[in-house]
């Protein structure tokens, strides 16, 4: 038996691997080199602006969004304002700035292409069964695997880093999505449609506005998961907290690696409860 | 002419429906037809027309296809085979466009569960047809305001949905499909999830309501009570198959089969009721006193049609109707004795509501109860009717 499966010559995956990232990144670069620049210098200058902005605008409006958002409680608001300060205090401002930019494109392209994906799912079960397993490979394969085509695609830089996260961080909102529409109940998809409803508009009155809260849960969780990634896409070269992350574990130096860290939470902990408070009733 | 003729509409799901039809044909029951295909037989060839502006019941036990035939006539549901033409217009052949414009315009539909819209308030939720349709906002509002007002919801319009009861939530569903100003009404157990007293107070205001409008309804029910209060006629549904259409009285009297006989079994308490139990008080003219002008007048005053003439010590005379007092009037006839009806039908305190029933089937006046010749009460058809449907509380009633 042993014999038996020695024989089987090695199939030289990895080989044909690597001559598919190289086929495409040959083949598509009339696609891939106009975006990295293009989508680069956006990502660049949007980070730029954001930090010539002085620091305690960006904290007023932060918290005068989160103020509104909780529906008026003062809890977040103090929160943000006092952890924004923190990390302006630590010298990581402009570091946050990167690191929002990249979330804030990340996620928005995420949601933008995720939430059409889940609907076309919803709407055809052939559609659940072939985009499903790939959504699973997308979330289960290592994140570090799909960072180095990523980097073979568009170079290094934030770009890469935005490819990376959309892989990562797309299934849920997808997930989320199909389901919200799957689960709104027969008796509504047939009031609308006994009342003359086309596709569209079954779609837009109905499904949509009842499976708004699933979906923005879908949302929640791909922001955050997108955030997280954010380190990770650090070690291509994407600058933000994550690299001063990187960059103190590169020197063991326990210390500023913390802080950085914490910068992250809180981003995380104020990003989460403002996509939240966007599902809550008002 | 009728406004839906459904003809031979079949409805089977499952993968192998032309075999099951076969089957079906060649007299299987649903049960083994299941068991050799896998496909359960929703409608059996279903053939019944619905006439302009009546209330048509279709009755049946849980999983007869009651909900399967009313979703075919709207086509929410593809029908295997058949016909559904509303207005000369066959349904289960057009396309998608003109299918949605019927449903638009013509049908609309009102759901066991309300199926309203949480997320919209109590007007946009009675506007949502008319959206649908692309109606300017300002005239939808008003379209459904009225229909709101119809109702009985007004000053409910910014409500949402989760903060009403039952009952209203469902007027809420009555008003979204009555907005659309449709010519057939679908109802699918439409009061089945209300408790009983408000169910009684919609089927009271959907009759009310029906006076009004004049639509052609389709309403479904299980309950033998609710299908004989508001059904102008029933059709009873088994395993998928209509098994007897009729008036409740025919469905009653002449139960088609033992199925039928079984669902009307549940009303035979009406045999131990008796016209005593059912009668009212009647009105009265005296021959010996008055004329046709205080037969006449008193008509007026109750709002009838026909009253019944006794003598001094109660005897039934006879009665007059209304057409006949004013002719008498009006020819200055001064004698009740000249008009006097006596074919009327009369029946003893002891006489079963059955008898009854057969006996005011076709009868232009109210039933006389008679006791030794005199006049103890009468009859109305409504009474009887609702004794069969409901004994317990009619007998309060009349007693009272
Ligand atoms: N989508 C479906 N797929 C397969 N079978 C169905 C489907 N819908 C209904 N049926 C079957 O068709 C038959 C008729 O169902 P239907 O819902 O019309 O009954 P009903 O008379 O409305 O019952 P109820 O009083 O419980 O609402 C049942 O045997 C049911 O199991
Ligand atoms: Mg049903």
């Amino acid at each position: 038996m042993k014999m038996l499966l020695d024989n089987i010559p090695e199939i030289p995956m990895a080989d044909w691997i690597n001559y598919g990232v190289g086929w495409i990144t040959d083949t598509f670069s009339f696609f891939f080199d106009p975006v990295k620049d293009g989508f680069g210098a956006v990502l660049d200058t949007s980070a730029e602006y954001l930090s010539i902005v002085p620091p305690i605008i960006i904290i007023i409006l932060m918290a005068l969004v989160a103020f509104f958002i909780s529906g008026k409680k003062i809890a977040l608001p103090i929160f943000a304002i006092i952890g924004l300060i923190f990390i302006q205090n630590q010298g990581l401002w402009e570091e946050l700035m990167y690191t929002f930019t990249l979330v804030l494109y990340a996620s928005l392209i995420s949601v933008i292409v995720g939430i059409p994906l889940g609907i076309l799912m919803s709407k055809s079960n052939l559609a659940e069964n072939i985009i499903k397993p790939v959504l699973d490979f997308m979330q289960t394969m290592p994140a570090f695997v799909y960072l180095i085509p990523a980097v073979a695609f568009f170079g290094i830089g934030m770009v890469p880093g935005v490819f990376a996260s959309f892989i990562f961080a797309t299934p849920p909102v997808v997930r989320f999505t199909n389901l919200g529409i799957r689960q709104v109940s027969d008796e509504l998809v047939e009031a609308s449609e006994a009342f003359g409803a086309t596709g569209n508009q079954k779609l837009f009155k109905v499904e949509l506005p009842m499976a708004k809260k699933t979906i923005m849960a879908g949302v929640n969780q791909t922001v955050m998961l997108s955030l997280s990634m954010v380190v990770i896409a650090s070690m291509i070269g994407a600058p933000g907290l994550g690299r001063e992350v990187l960059s103190a574990l590169q020197r063991a130096d326990a210390g500023p690696g913390f802080v950085a860290g914490l910068g992250i939470v809180i981003l995380a902990i104020i990003i989460d409860r403002v996509t939240q408070n966007l599902n809550k009733d008002k | 002419m009728p406004v839906i003729k459904v003809n031979n509409l079949s409805k089977i799901f499952g993968k192998k429906t032309k075999e099951a039809q076969a089957l079906l044909d060649e007299g299987y029951s649903k049960d083994e037809i299941l068991e050799k295909t896998g496909c359960t037989v929703g409608v059996n060839r279903a053939t019944f027309e619905v006439e302009e502006g009546e209330i048509f019941v279709i009755m049946g036990l849980s999983g007869s296809g009651k909900s399967t035939l009313v979703r075919l006539l709207n086509r929410l549901i593809e029908p295997t085979e058949g016909d559904v033409e509303i207005e000369g217009e066959n349904l289960a052949k057009m396309g998608g466009e003109d299918l949605r414009k019927i449903r638009r315009e013509k049908m609309s539909m009102v759901f066991q569960r309300f199926a309203l819209f949480p997320f919209r308030t109590v007007l946009e939720n009675a506007e949502f047809g008319l959206e649908i349709q692309g109606i300017e906002k300002e005239e939808r509002s008003k379209k459904a305001n009225t229909s709101l007002d119809l109702v009985g919801l007004k000053g409910y319009a910014n409500q949402y949905p989760s903060q009403l009861s039952g009952g209203m939530q469902q007027r809420v569903g009555l008003a979204r499909a009555l907005a659309n100003d449709p010519e057939v009404l679908l109802m699918d157990e439409a009061f089945s999830a209300l408790d009983p007293l408000i169910r009684k107070d919609m089927q009271d205001e959907l009759l009310d309501l029906q006076v009004k409008m004049r639509k052609t309804i389709i309403f479904i029910t299980h309950d033998l009570d609710e299908a004989l209060r508001i059904g102008d006629r029933i059709a009873l549904m088994k395993d998928g198959s209509i098994v007897q259409v009729g008036s409740p009285e025919e469905i009653l009297i002449n139960p088609a089969n033992d199925y039928v006989e079984r669902f009307v079994e549940d009303v035979d308490r009406s045999k131990v009721l008796t016209a005593e139990n059912i009668m009212k008080r009647p009105e009265t003219v005296d021959i010996e006193k008055h004329g046709p002008r205080v037969a006449l007048e008193r008509m007026r005053e109750q709002g009838l049609s026909s009253i019944y003439i006794i003598d001094r010590s109660r005897n039934l005379k006879g009665y007059v109707t209304a057409d006949e007092a004013k002719r008498a009037k009006d020819d200055g006839i001064g004698d009740l004795n000249e008009i006097l009806n006596k074919d009327m039908p009369t029946v003893d305190l002891s006489t079963s509501i059955h008898e009854i029933f057969n006996i005011i089937h076709d009868s232009p006046v109210p039933v006389a109860v008679t006791e030794d010749g005199k006049l103890r009460g009468i009859v109305v058809r409504g009474a009887v009717i609702a004794a069969l449907a409901d004994g317990n509380g009619v007998n309060e009633d009349a007693t009272r």
